[in-house]
């Protein structure tokens, strides 16, 4: 990007002025949105580590978002502070992203997709069958939103607040993962994976490390979002959540630090810019996510590299997980 | 055992089903890289397509499917390769994976906001008879399933095999530039490979419909047995989805019978990871070469 | 800081109030898609075809009804957010939703708001959490139970029974208090049966149940799974006497299952096949309007909507705390206001009472054997 540094600052403190000053102005509905879009973008953040930066299709982190959601659920409604469910959370959504990846990354990608996908499904089959653990198709209602240092965060625009202070740590602590050593050989993977092994970069043992992340900042997301919707039950954490990330990832621009935040966006507000056509919204982003990948698919912020750039060389976009040319 | 005869013979009926799904979907894959996450929807479509030609243009059954046969080949097969497919493959084959998902989904909702959201009734082309093998019942229609299901594999195992045709197909399937270089239509290969898998989806949905009755979920379900069934039987073999089909079918009868209702789904999902990460190639596959 | 939000809320509250005097605003928030899609859109077109009727007479105390619609999507997170944004547009009531899943999360909202609430959901315990504010217009799971027990067990006399179930808030629920039913009347529960929704295939479910031999088999699914476990059942030969609620004995399974449907027996309590001539009429007028026959859940909607306007105008004017307190206790007769249908009591907790019915499915339609009363009165 060729942005002089000073308007692309200029541009970020806008955009970070606008998201405080926005819940002022809104009813509490469009809080609740604006917080489960921050909720949401930090699970696509983690599935871009995973998708966009190390090239690994996961199906898997609507599990871990489930995963972190029931542990802060379950801790809470037990009395326990929601930091100790942060802990817990990202710790066992780390150490289950690893086990599962250690062997499923052995496979070729199109296989990890189905690995993912079912476990996925099990997850949900554990969460709905366990009733003794997690009440089962009941659900956990009741969920207490925190007390953060004293302050309240019962009202929607404090919980917004503190959904939107997770997600700067987040973001910060993503941005400087990409900035920092670890970060350039995931980008050297996913570029040319057969160079940066021959590189002596040590491919499973990064692929695996942004699986687990990726995992655990899925855990972090399902943290925030107990409390959120303050009820929570098995369905909301199968499949079709994780399509939803993942479309989120691909929609914004997978591999782009901004890709999620743009997808979570697009995916959780195109409901209410659709909502004038009844039941066809849906339709309508099937359509859009279509037309979008045939034409762009590096997501909108490639579409918008595109045309602000149309006679440079294009930036690279993130490769595909195999080669391209369609043979395995 | 009267019980064990008869949850065999329904599972084999049920994997029957579950085969004709998975079949087009190892096609697809084996000739042209495509994984088609709409296949369960494609399965679903066709019976809708024969629903609204007898509602809204109010021919007879058999006039119907003969509507359905033609549109699904249509969109099913050409418009879904030149819409959805080619513009896609080129960049690779997660944003296809991707456009799929999408499609699935445009697919289910179309049907349920056009035509209807609950289930509906669907004739079935032959008499619903029950018969009794030794102490069990099955139906008719089971039986016409599976039998449907083993002779497609057989005449395109033909196809592919013995015609000239059809061996221009593999050779596409393993490696498309050579197959450019030595004259092979290529372009047109792949076509015929996307008109047979609208075919056999089609077929699928005549067949399994008066059964499940015909609702815009369907697809769920069977698009995952399908993979599932694909992989576990072989992914690059047509006849594995015939084995991943079957077995399917009878492990989750025998499951929900002996070991727990509330987990049967959960033991397909086990069998797949286990032979992802034991024998890739499935259980009836040949192992892949990687090409790099 | 704290002080100048309560400002802006109670200045925005009060622009809103200024606007909605012509009309009275009555959010519906419904399972438009997802796994409910079906009850739900029959829940809203019986809910939007009273308020047609209603808006042709005059309204509700001289102010046409206003009913804009929200989609939960089957899905309590969005069914949270909905209700938030119906609460905002400051509701006289609000309608909906049938998932329980969907009503815990966002009757809490409600409660909170004052805003009474119209629910189709059937959970037990959506009433036992001591809200003010909700009201069902069908039997709660706790008050159908015990009808369909005293039936097992006065009716057929059986000592014995089975239980298949689908896997859902809803089939668990049912199946709970079914159960606890039975433990209460001594009749013992031989087999256990959890099944998927969606699931195509019973063979499994019917072997298990056959080798069980109980003396009856209760059947709690959703229509297209009754419908085909009946066809397996028949299938495989089963004599036993097949029980179930309404979603085993309606037209929709009657029509999917064919003959397998014939003998089947159970409780229905709202039902649009019930010999009674209002039922009869609101059945041929919303055909007449959406193309397709309802099922009990456009009876929720339908006489959900007339209750509120009856109960505003017994008030006199559109007080929500006093809506809530009045509907507590009401009964209301089809002479004093047709649109009910059939008269309805409701007690202090929102439960509704009201008569019930036994059928049997004879020769492809569905036939009422007995009219129960009410569980009160």
């Amino acid at each position: 990007m060729k942005i002089p540094p000073r308007a692309r600052v200029l541009a970020g403190a806008a955009a970070v002025a606008l998201l405080v000053a926005a819940p002022f102005g809104l009813k509490p509905y469009g809080i609740y949105l604006l917080s489960l879009w921050a909720v949401m973008t930090i699970a696509a953040i983690g599935l871009n580590l995973t998708l966009g930066y190390a090239g690994q299709i996961s199906l898997a982190q609507a599990a871990f978002v489930g995963i972190g959601a029931y542990t802060a659920a379950l801790l809470t409604t037990q009395g326990w502070p929601l930091w100790a469910a942060f802990v817990l959370a990202t710790a066992l959504s780390f150490v289950i992203g690893w086990l599962l990846g250690y062997p499923a990354l052995r496979v070729q990608h199109h296989y990890l997709a189905f690995v993912t996908l079912s476990f996925t499904t099990l997850v949900f089959l554990i969460l709905r069958n366990e009733e003794w653990l997690t009440k089962g198709v009941y659900g956990i209602t009741g969920i207490p939103r925190p007390n953060v240092l004293g302050w309240s965060t019962q009202m929607p625009v404090d919980f917004y607040f503190f959904c939107l202070g997770v997600l700067a740590l987040v973001s910060a602590a993503t941005w400087w993962l990409i900035r920092s050593p670890w970060g350039r050989a995931f980008t050297a993977l996913r570029e040319n994976p057969i160079r940066a092994s021959s590189l002596g970069v040590d491919t499973r043992r990064y692929t695996l490390m942004a699986f687990a992340i990726g995992s655990a900042l899925g855990g972090i997301a399902g943290v925030l979002y107990a409390p959120l919707v303050q009820f929570i039950e098995p369905t909301a954490f199968a499949l079709g959540l994780s399509f939803s990330l993942l479309l989120m990832v691909i929609v914004g621009g997978a591999g782009y630090f901004l890709g999620p935040f743009l997808g979570a966006a697009v995916s959780v507000l195109l409901p209410e810019w659709l909502r004038f056509t009844e039941g066809l919204y849906l339709i309508l982003y099937a359509l859009f996510v279509m037309v979008l990948v045939a034409v762009c698919p590096s997501g909108l912020i490639g579409l918008a590299e595109r045309l602000r750039r149309p006679a440079a060389i294009a930036t690279p976009e993130p490769a595909p997980p195999d080669d391209g040319t369609g043979s395995s | 055992m009267a019980d064990f005869l008869q949850l065999l013979v329904a599972g084999l009926a049920t994997g029957g089903i579950y085969a004709l799904a998975a079949i087009g979907f190892v096609l697809l894959w084996q000739t042209s890289q495509t994984i088609n996450f709409a296949q369960g929807e494609f399965v679903m479509v066709p019976a809708f397509f024969v629903l609204a030609a007898m509602k809204l243009g109010g021919v007879s059954f058999p006039a119907a499917m003969l509507i359905g046969l033609v549109v699904s080949l249509l969109v099913l097969g050409l418009l879904f390769k030149r819409l959805v497919v080619d513009p896609v493959l080129r960049h690779g084959v997660l944003p296809l994976v991707i456009s799929t998902i999408a499609l699935a989904i445009f697919l289910k909702e179309a049907v349920k906001e056009f035509y209807a959201a609950d289930a509906q009734p669907f004739p079935a082309a032959w008499a619903t008879t029950n018969l009794a093998i030794g102490s069990a019942v099955v139906s008719a229609q089971n039986l016409v399933i599976i039998a449907v299901a083993v002779v497609a594999v057989g005449l395109l195992q033909y196809f592919l095999n013995a015609t000239r045709t059809g061996r221009r197909m593999q050779a596409t399937a393993q490696n498309p530039g050579l197959a450019r270089i030595l004259g092979i239509p290529v372009e047109h290969m792949i076509l015929y490979t996307f008109l047979i898998n609208a075919a056999l989806v089609a077929l699928a949905s005549f067949l399994v419909s008066p059964i499940y009755l015909a609702k815009f979920t369907n697809g769920e379900t069977l698009g995952l047995v399908a993979f599932v069934a694909a992989i576990v039987g072989g992914f690059n073999q047509v006849r594995g989805a015939i084995v991943g089909g079957l077995l399917l079918g009878v492990i989750d009868n025998f499951v929900a019978a002996y070991l727990s209702a509330q987990y049967r789904a959960a033991i397909p999902l086990f069998l797949l990871i286990v032979v992802i990460l034991v024998r890739p190639q499935g259980l009836v596959g040949r192992a892949e070469e990687r090409t790099v | 800081m704290k002080s100048g939000w309560i400002a802006a809320a109670a200045l925005a509250l009060a622009a809103l109030q200024a606007e909605a005097q012509q009309t009275v605003n009555m959010p519906i928030v419904i399972e438009l898609s997802g796994a409910g899609a079906v009850s739900g859109t029959n829940f809203r077109d019986g809910a939007v075809l009273a308020i047609d009727e209603i808006n042709a007479k005059g309204g509700i105390l001289g102010r046409k009804i206003s009913a804009p619609q929200s989609d939960t999507q089957s899905n309590p997170g969005v069914s949270r957010a909905q209700v938030q944004r119906a609460i905002d547009s400051n509701p006289y009531v609000i309608l909906g939703p049938v998932f329980s899943g969907s009503v815990k999360v966002n009757m809490i909202l409600a409660q909170q708001a004052e805003v009474p609430q119209i629910t189709g959901a059937e959970a037990a315990d959506i009433t036992q959490a001591g809200n003010p504010y909700i009201f069902r217009t069908s039997f709660g799971q706790q008050m159908s139970m015990p009808k369909i027990a005293n039936y097992i067990r006065d009716g057929l006399k059986a000592k014995t029974v089975s239980v298949l179930w689908v896997n859902n808030d809803f089939g668990k629920g049912g199946r709970d208090t079914f159960v606890k039913e039975m433990a209460a009347r001594g009749i013992k529960v031989l087999a256990d049966l959890s099944t998927e929704s969606g699931q195509v295939d019973f063979a499994a479910d019917v072997v298990k149940v056959k080798g069980a031999n109980a003396d009856a088999i209760f059947v709690y699914t959703n229509e297209e799974e009754s419908a085909r476990f009946l066809r397996e059942a028949r299938k495989q030969g089963i004599k036993t006497p097949l029980i179930g609620e309404t979603t085993l004995l309606g037209q929709k399974v009657i029509e999917l299952a064919g003959e397998a449907a014939n003998g089947v027996r159970g409780h229905v309590g709202l039902t649009v096949d019930a010999p009674i001539p209002a039922v009869q009429g609101f059945r041929e007028r919303f055909f007449k309007r959406f193309n397709y026959l309802p099922d009990h859940n456009g009876l929720k909607g339908y006489t959900g909507v007339y209750a509120v306007k009856h109960a505003t105008e017994r008030i006199g004017k559109f007080d929500r705390r006093l809506l809530a307190k009045t509907m507590h206790g009401l009964t209301i007769k089809p002479e004093q206001e047709p649109g009910i249908l059939m008269e309805a009591t409701w007690d202090d907790k929102g439960d509704i009472d009201r008569i019930s019915f036994l059928a049997e499915v004879v020769d492809g339609k569905q036939k009422i054997v007995q009219i129960l009363p009410k569980l009160g009165k």
